[in-house]
């Protein structure tokens, strides 16, 4: 789908999928989308997150000449603040809680989740950043005695493979390692992040998602 | 250049300056010198319930404040956490010898689904630390277990914990299977979890939300006591 020039698309996005988000414009050719990020490291302050895609949202709102404002988050540990963020904006999010359900896809992230629920999951995202979001975001380079507290319940870490490259596949394995997990790889390419983004444009210009 | 800080001996400290000093090194997560000064005092003559209300528990509730307003974060949390088990170590047998009175017992477990226990584990220690004797059921906890510890160790208190929007409703499930067994008034029941809030726990019929360790040990020794100044259960 191409859809150029005219009527506008800002997609407020998690850092943290910012290349999946550009990809997915990449792969429809659209060239009046706008994407902008918020740090990925909120990831680790969900408490945050809420706040800060308000602040964005209320500067998409004074800038105006948007047709369509989208928030590519999922609840992301918001507790739903989130959700009460965009409601009064008048504006929607990804589905499903977090970026592996909606990269799973939702129904099936739930059927993973609940057939195994002491599983820890990285996206393609968290393999590359694993260091800095999990061994030293958890501050677990200086402190390992936490390493337990931390991961002491899980059995099992997934890697919801966006792209799977050889290094990402092997960080994951690396990971999978350094936590004392068994590594399971699952193909998700975008999950439900595509066909969120393509309802989203496809109502730009008088279309309703 | 910054000037050389002059190293504290903790053992040269007059005690309320100890306290202090303890305070700052339980924020800072420092296990040895909460060790080290839990036994100054001790050996200075405090009984143990002092230490770790004055001390301990003390420091913890700054740690909570801070934490509630985004200063520290988990892993700063967690340090803290395990600086006052170690000196929750040293007074725990002391604080058995002496017999001090528990407040009251209480249930506490993760609900069914969920493995996280971050948060359930400070509630349990701040519990500890308020008086209370914790019966600690773990993550994961399907109805059953909730009504077989229930049912074992007769609590005041029943709470439970969740981190997750998917398995947070379960809580619900359990408190309509104590309503349905006709138990439910017989128990405090308190709830928390990050995705939590006050309308949640009013919504699924439990007596308290906290949103905080801290607050969970002031929430339960509050209903405990009201309640038992009412004649109700426990």
């Amino acid at each position: 789908m191409t859809t150029t020039g005219g009527p506008r698309l800002l997609v407020i996005a998690c850092g943290a999928i910012a290349r999946e988000v550009l990809a997915v414009v990449r792969l429809n050719g659209w060239d009046n989308v706008t994407l902008r990020c918020l740090p990925g490291k909120l990831h680790n302050t969900p408490q945050w997150i809420a706040g800060r895609v308000d602040e964005k949202l209320r500067e998409a709102e004074a800038e105006g000449g948007w047709e369509r404002v989208f928030v590519a988050y999922g609840d992301c540990g918001t507790g739903g603040a989130l959700d009460r963020v965009v409601a009064a904006h008048g504006v929607q999010r990804l589905p499903g809680d977090h970026c592996y359900a909606f990269f799973a896809g939702v129904d099936d992230w739930l059927e993973l989740h609940q057939a195994e629920p002491r599983t820890f999951y990285l996206t393609d995202f968290l393999c590359r950043h694993f260091d800095t979001f999990v061994v030293k975001g958890l501050r677990l380079d200086t402190h390992p005695e936490l390493l337990p507290a931390y991961f002491g319940n899980y059995v099992r870490l997934v890697y919801l493979a966006q792209t799977g490259t050889p290094a990402l596949r092997r960080k994951a394995r690396e990971a999978a390692a350094y936590l004392g997990l068994s590594l399971e790889v699952r193909e998700t390419g975008y999950g439900d992040l595509r066909p969120a983004l393509e309802r989203q444009a496809a109502a730009v210009g008088g279309e309703r998602p | 250049m910054p000037e050389e800080q002059e190293e504290i001996v903790l053992s040269e400290l007059p005690d309320e300056e100890l306290v202090k000093q303890m305070h700052d090194d339980l924020y800072d997560g420092l296990a040895d010198e909460i060790v080290e000064g839990t036994t100054i005092l001790l050996d200075r003559g405090w009984g143990a319930s002092e230490v770790l209300n004055k001390a301990l528990v003390e420091g913890m509730r700054i740690v909570g404040i801070d934490f509630r307003d985004g200063i520290l974060f988990v892993p700063e949390v967690l340090l803290a956490a395990n600086a006052m088990k170690a000196g929750m170590a040293v007074l725990r047998p002391l604080l058995a010898e002496t017999g001090a009175a528990r407040i009251g017992k209480v249930v506490i477990g993760t609900v069914k689904g969920d493995i996280h226990d971050i948060g359930k584990n400070l509630v349990a220690m701040m519990l500890e630390g308020a008086g209370f004797e914790v019966v600690d059921l773990g993550i994961n906890n399907p109805v059953e277990s909730y009504l077989a510890a229930l049912d074992e160790h007769q609590p005041d208190i029943l709470g439970m914990s969740a981190l997750l929007t998917t398995t947070m409703p379960y809580m619900k499930v359990v408190i309509d299977e104590l309503v349905a067994k006709g138990i439910r008034d017989d128990y405090i029941v308190l709830v928390g979890g990050a995705p939590l809030n006050e309308e949640f726990g009013k919504a699924i019929g439990a007596d308290a939300y906290c949103r905080d360790a801290a607050v969970a040990a002031e929430t339960a020794q509050a209903l405990v006591l009201s309640r038992r100044a009412a004649g109700g259960a426990g």
